[in-house]
């Protein structure tokens, strides 16, 4: 099949049940995509509900401590529910409104997309259910509280891993048991087509944003664009209006967690290889007999085994680097920000902020960063915390 | 090697159960003990980290299986270790991942070598399997496509039109695991399958019970039975042999 290809990757690679609810859905999309009401309906709640667009900042005590090129945040941080997730949330869920479907499953591993989901349904009247990992549920915890709170049901995946692999295994299942009534709103650049293409589409505001601002404050495009990635929406929502500006560096920050030279890490294309999973082919960490391998991150949005098809293309032709970050990188950067800037981020998006210190001394003055400040950090501070060997309530 | 075709003779009975649970020592065994039982057609699982179409019967054996160690490699060697004393076709079942990353011909060549005659890959639809398609063929392995309640009817033809050793007709929504109810209309699929191929049409998931075995072996050529014998090896563990044996004995007699 061609169609959902990036270069050798994507595809469609899906039990049989769920086959015809992909082609309703690639149908849908297709039809949505050019429709004027529907884009003025998502446009409008877009900049209304959600706060678009998010503001660029420049970081200067960032750039300061930094010494080097310019570092800008683009706040993704600062929309309604704290992260990217509610730009692909909105989207999906006025499509699924539209294609009659009233109820709505997500899979979530931080919980950012399974609040942002819950936060669309409220909004929409449509009924959710979230899929979260036990030991996810564990480590954000108040995470399942506000969804819960916004009404949405809560499943505590217990199979496998038990983290958000695991949780997008579950939902997968549980779309084939009840399709007609239901939409997946799945939270990232991966899954069977048409995901990928649809999810990149609606994350794609992003970057469109970042160049008109970098425009209008600069007067020039960035020298680099830099995003942490898990499965990778903020980073393809981030990159992809830039794509054809070769001048433009694409730079996805992986988790390496404890190292990439211990078994304690996410970093997929840093150390992984091509696979077929979760509906794609893609890059996977996995063993030599193509089980998916058991991944770490200290950043539950990051502990994901696999990396969006078009990344893994990005990645094969060259047009994107992919970079392993560390949790300790990571939590220090989030001390940083939080320190110099008084922005506290997610530490999946402190991943990015870290290795964006780094360029922008490689880079040197006179250059310019974006780097894609995907998500707030209240969620963590608890585990930050623990980490640092302190015990506080959360 | 022994073809597909050789179990639908009459209306056949296929039992599934899963490479390396217990062990691979004592699959080997009961493999041969679902032969002896009446079973038809084995479909032999290999276990997969991540079995995104199975309920949690044989999601837990799968997990079980890769606890005791079971590797791509020991399933081949277990299967070739019983090539000679088959009588019925094997089959295997698993998803896209290890075939594609063992190397589609490197793992259609050793299923040849072990005496396998086809493969079922649940993550793998029609629209995706030209790629698994051509290395099989050439190692004379046929790659069997699924049909679920929600194919469409024109997908359904093109499913039948192409379709090799026998199409599996997925009784109903969800994953595997054992069903009191399928309430799908299933003939009215059957008989879109038949206007498009002789190939034969076999009817899974969802079937324990040999009143269910006989209900469906009125409408399709086989019936497969996976949950239903799993569990007794759960519970059994290497003792399951009689049991098994009565069990599949039983499902046969029912049809």
């Amino acid at each position: 099949m061609d169609k959902g290809r990036f270069g050798e990757f994507g595809g469609m690679y899906i039990p049989e049940t769920l086959v015809s609810a992909l082609y309703e859905l690639e149908e849908a999309y297709c039809r949505y995509r050019d429709d004027k009401e529907f884009q003025a309906e998502l446009s409008g709640l877009l900049k209304n509900y959600a706060g678009r667009p998010s503001l660029l900042y420049y970081a200067e005590n960032l750039t300061k401590h930094a010494g080097g090129a310019k570092i800008y945040l683009k706040r993704e941080d600062m929309n309604h529910t704290g992260s990217h997730k509610i730009n692909n949330v909105l989207g999906q869920a006025l499509l699924a409104k539209r294609m009659g479907k009233t109820r709505i499953i997500a899979e979530t591993g931080a919980g950012q997309h399974g609040v942002a989901a819950a936060t669309a349904a409220a909004l929409l009247g449509l009924e959710c259910e979230v899929f979260m990992g036990k030991e996810d549920t564990e480590r954000q915890a108040l995470n399942v509280f506000r969804m819960r709170m916004l009404g949405a049901k809560v499943h505590t995946v217990m199979s496998g891993t038990m983290t958000l692999k695991d949780a997008v295994n579950e939902t997968m299942r549980e779309w084939s048991k009840r399709v007609a009534d239901t939409h997946y709103v799945l939270g990232s650049v991966m899954g069977p087509h048409p995901f990928p293409m649809m999810v990149r589409d609606f994350q794609s505001v992003i970057g469109k944003e970042i160049r008109a601002q970098m425009i209008e404050t600069e007067g020039c495009l960035p020298d680099a664009v830099v995003a942490c990635v898990g499965g990778g929406s903020n980073a393809i929502g981030s990159f992809y209006d830039f794509i054809n500006d070769r001048s433009v560096r694409l730079i996805g920050c992986e988790a390496a967690g404890r190292g990439i030279d211990t078994e304690k890490h996410a970093a997929s294309i840093t150390c992984g290889s091509v696979g077929i999973f979760h509906g794609m082919k893609s890059i996977f960490c996995q063993d030599e007999f193509g089980q998916i391998s058991p991944v770490y991150s200290i950043s539950a949005g990051l502990d994901y085994p696999g990396i969006g098809p078009e990344h893994a293309n990005l990645h094969r032709t060259g047009r994107a680097e992919y970079v392993p970050v560390t949790d300790d990188e990571a939590v220090d950067a989030f001390q940083l920000l939080t320190r110099t800037e008084g922005i506290i981020p997610a530490i999946e998006s402190a991943h990015a902020v870290s290795y964006a210190v780094r360029l922008a001394k490689e880079m040197g003055v006179g250059r310019n960063i974006v780097v894609c400040l995907s998500g707030r950090g209240d969620k963590d501070v608890a585990a930050i915390a623990r980490y640092k060997g302190e015990d506080i309530d959360d | 090697m022994i073809k597909i075709a050789e179990a639908f003779r009459d209306t056949a009975s296929i039992a599934y159960l899963m490479a390396g649970d217990p062990d691979l020592r004592t699959s080997a065994e009961y493999i041969l003990t679902a032969q002896d039982a009446g079973a038809d057609l084995i479909e032999i699982g290999i276990p997969f980290s991540d079995p995104i179409a199975e309920g949690e019967v044989i999601q837990a054996a799968s997990m079980r299986a890769l606890r005791a160690g079971t590797r791509l490699d020991g399933v081949f060697e277990m299967v070739g270790s019983i090539k000679e004393k088959m009588r019925v076709p094997m089959v295997f079942m698993t998803y896209a991942n290890p075939v594609f990353v063992y190397g589609y011909g490197r793992f259609f060549a050793r299923c040849a070598e072990v005496g396998i005659s086809g493969i079922i890959i649940p993550d793998m639809p029609f629209e995706e399997q030209t790629e698994a398609k051509s290395a099989a063929s050439e190692h004379g392995i046929e790659v069997v496509t699924l049909v679920a309640p929600t194919s469409s009817k024109n997908r359904i033809a093109e499913i039948a039109r192409t379709a090799e050793g026998f199409v599996y007709v997925v009784s109903s929504m969800g994953v595997t695991g054992v069903r009191n109810d399928i309430a799908t209309d299933i003939s009215t699929i059957v008989n879109e399958i038949k206007r498009s191929t002789d190939v034969p049409v076999a009817i899974g998931f969802g079937i324990s019970t040999p009143e269910q075995a006989k209900q469906f072996s009125n409408i399709a050529d086989g019936v497969i039975v996976g949950s239903a014998i799993v569990r007794i090896i759960a519970q059994y563990g290497t003792e399951a042999k009689q049991e098994l044996h009565d069990y599949i004995a039983a499902m046969k007699r029912g049809m």
